[in-house]
């Protein structure tokens, strides 16, 4: 790849073997986080390329017979070129060593003290740590009146406290046609940008229950409505009006004695029928504004950590 | 009038301490360099607006250390931590105003040099590297912007951030990555306050330093330009990119043609 035809050793090659080298490191990284398998590929990847790399700038620094150089610009050379001929003869000994040993050792202490730093920086982000997908007792069943809806708010995640203060909408539907108890547990982040959505409807803030921190005050909304961006959303989730790109997210649920408990979170496609027959396009949570369904999803292929 | 030997006696005693630093760092001669610099003689008053965004990016620096002696990156104290500077510290409204004011001056400053620099042309060549660097100021002086807005831990703190970051989470394919990132996980968490503090206080504005450095030390090797209605500019040669050396360096770097055409 060294630019052989080049009759000026100073002028440095051109080389493609530096960009296989970067793309060798960048498959490393991005393999860290997404695939071991790419990981490895990027190594050797980057192996290769650094070998040919290093044998091409071998190659290129080694003495090269520079008369064919002279005859070509003529009996008289350039007083430039004859000096630069000079220096570049000179540094080829101890001090070009020296010089290469230097940068080389440089580079690779610089190394050592960035890629930690920067990986300590940037990959707990993506490895979901410290997100703790816990489960959240919401009290006995009996709270929640079949075929309204109740706000809920709880503490998500008890050792990060307030911050991790959610609200869901929960509808009590009774029975399923399996006679299996059936809850809509909607979540209120708007999947426009993530802004609160409020229930459009009358609260009834007298009947307003306790249970440990999970405060429960039922609604009558004809809707949800989003205050930031205008996004509306009927009963069920299902957008009707605004910019959000698919129905709201919601939560899996299980009764354990008698209490309702709120599962995984989840996003939601459309929701077709309503209630206990409901049929939800169920997908894994992904983040505000991103489409779950159709082509737009592959432009989002990276799971939220802890989904 | 003919100097009497003690008026010689007293500005040499007067001057030297800066003859002793002068010999020894040249720091002297330098910020005469730096200062004292040819400028065209028909320069406008709009040409002073890069030096009021560096004043504006000045004063941030300078209240921003200050406030961070009281506020605590911590969501169960940051906003109390900023009642307190508010309400109980000496003089801390003040700095606090300063700061939270300051930055939309150093925003809007930074638009105003920008529409500057581009009504008098003062980005062509040779100065397209100093425009780009510009732009680099710009998109970090936002990012200033957003990373401080999470800061005071308010409602409107909180959803504005919230907002933000979704926004960057709709970019294709890196989005969820940048959005993972800037909040250390899937939710806004007690881990993003501290995060946001270290790169508004850290991390970028020792980039927006740098590149600062950079920005002014490309202003002084090209010079300042004459506005587009300058008549001693007028047909002038353009003879800014011609340094000193320029013919110099060149040479052995670039194949010369001659002898070998044919």
């Amino acid at each position: 790849m060294s630019n052989g035809t080049d009759e000026n050793p100073q002028a440095p090659g051109h080389s493609l073997w530096p960009i296989g080298f970067a793309i060798g490191i960048a498959c490393v990284l991005v393999g860290i986080v997404v695939s071991w398998p790419a990981a490895v590929l990027g190594a050797v990847l980057t192996i290769v390329f650094g070998l040919l790399w290093i044998r091409d700038t071998a190659r290129s620094h080694a003495p090269v017979d520079s008369a064919p150089a002279h005859e070509l610009v003529g009996d008289t050379p350039s007083p430039a070129r004859v000096v630069a001929e000079e220096h570049h003869l000179e540094t080829h000994g101890r001090a070009g060593f020296l010089t290469l040993a230097s940068i080389g050792l440089g580079g690779v202490i610089g190394a050592a003290v960035t890629l930690p730093s920067l990986g300590f920086a940037v990959l707990p982000s993506f490895t979901g740590e410290g997100v703790e997908t816990n489960d959240v007792d919401l009290g006995p069943i009996s709270n929640f009146p079949e075929g309204t809806f109740v706000i809920t708010t709880f503490t998500g995640n008890k050792h990060q406290g307030q911050v991790s203060e959610r609200t869901a909408y929960i509808r009590n539907n009774g029975l399923s046609a399996a006679k299996e108890p059936s809850f809509t547990i909607i979540y209120s982040r708007c999947v426009h940008l993530g802004c609160p959505v409020q229930p459009n409807g009358p609260k009834f803030e007298d009947q307003t229950k306790k249970y440990k921190d999970v405060t429960l005050t039922p609604v009558q909304p004809a809707g949800f409505g989003c205050p930031c961006h205008g996004g509306a959303y009927d009963t069920e989730g299902n957008r009707t009006a605004g910019p959000p790109v698919r129905s709201l997210d919601r939560y899996a649920f299980s009764i354990i004695d008698g209490n309702l408990v709120l599962g995984k979170h989840f996003s939601v496609g459309t929701v077709e029928g309503a209630g206990a027959d409901a049929k939800i396009s169920r997908y894994r949570q992904a983040y505000p504004g991103v489409h779950v369904d159709g082509i737009e999803r592959w432009l989002y292929p990276l799971p939220v950590p802890g989904s | 009038m003919a100097k009497s030997a003690r008026q010689a006696q007293i500005e040499k005693a007067a001057l030297y301490p800066l003859e002793w630093v002068e010999e020894r760092t040249g720091l002297v001669g330098g910020m005469k360099f730096f200062l004292f610099r040819n400028v065209p003689g028909d320069i406008n008053w709009m040409q002073t607006l890069g030096a009021a965004t560096l004043t504006a990016f000045l004063v941030q620096a300078v209240t921003g250390v200050v406030l961070a002696m009281y506020y605590k990156p911590d969501p169960n104290s940051a906003y109390e931590s900023i009642q307190y500077i508010s309400n109980d510290v000496t003089l801390g409204w003040l700095v606090r105003g300063m700061h939270k004011w300051g930055a939309s001056l150093f925003i809007i400053l930074m638009f105003l040099h920008m529409a500057r620099t581009f009504l008098f042309g003062a980005y062509k060549y040779p100065r397209e590297l100093n425009w780009i660097v510009g732009v680099l100021l710009l998109v970090t002086g936002m990012a200033e912007g957003f990373t401080g807005y999470l800061l005071p831990w308010d409602q409107t703190a909180y959803w504005a951030t919230v907002v933000g970051i979704n926004i960057n989470a709709t970019a294709p394919i890196a989005g969820p990555f940048i959005a993972q990132f800037l909040q250390g996980g899937a939710q806004i968490g007690p881990d993003t306050l501290a995060k946001f503090y270290s790169l508004h206080m850290l991390v970028i504005p020792g980039g927006i330093m740098a590149m600062i450095v950079l920005h002014m030390f490309l202003v002084i090797r090209l010079g300042v330009t004459s506005p587009p209605w300058s008549k001693t500019a007028a047909g002038r040669p353009r003879d800014e990119a011609q340094p000193t050396g320029y013919s110099d360096y060149r040479e052995g770097l670039i194949r010369e043609h001659e002898g070998e055409e044919s």
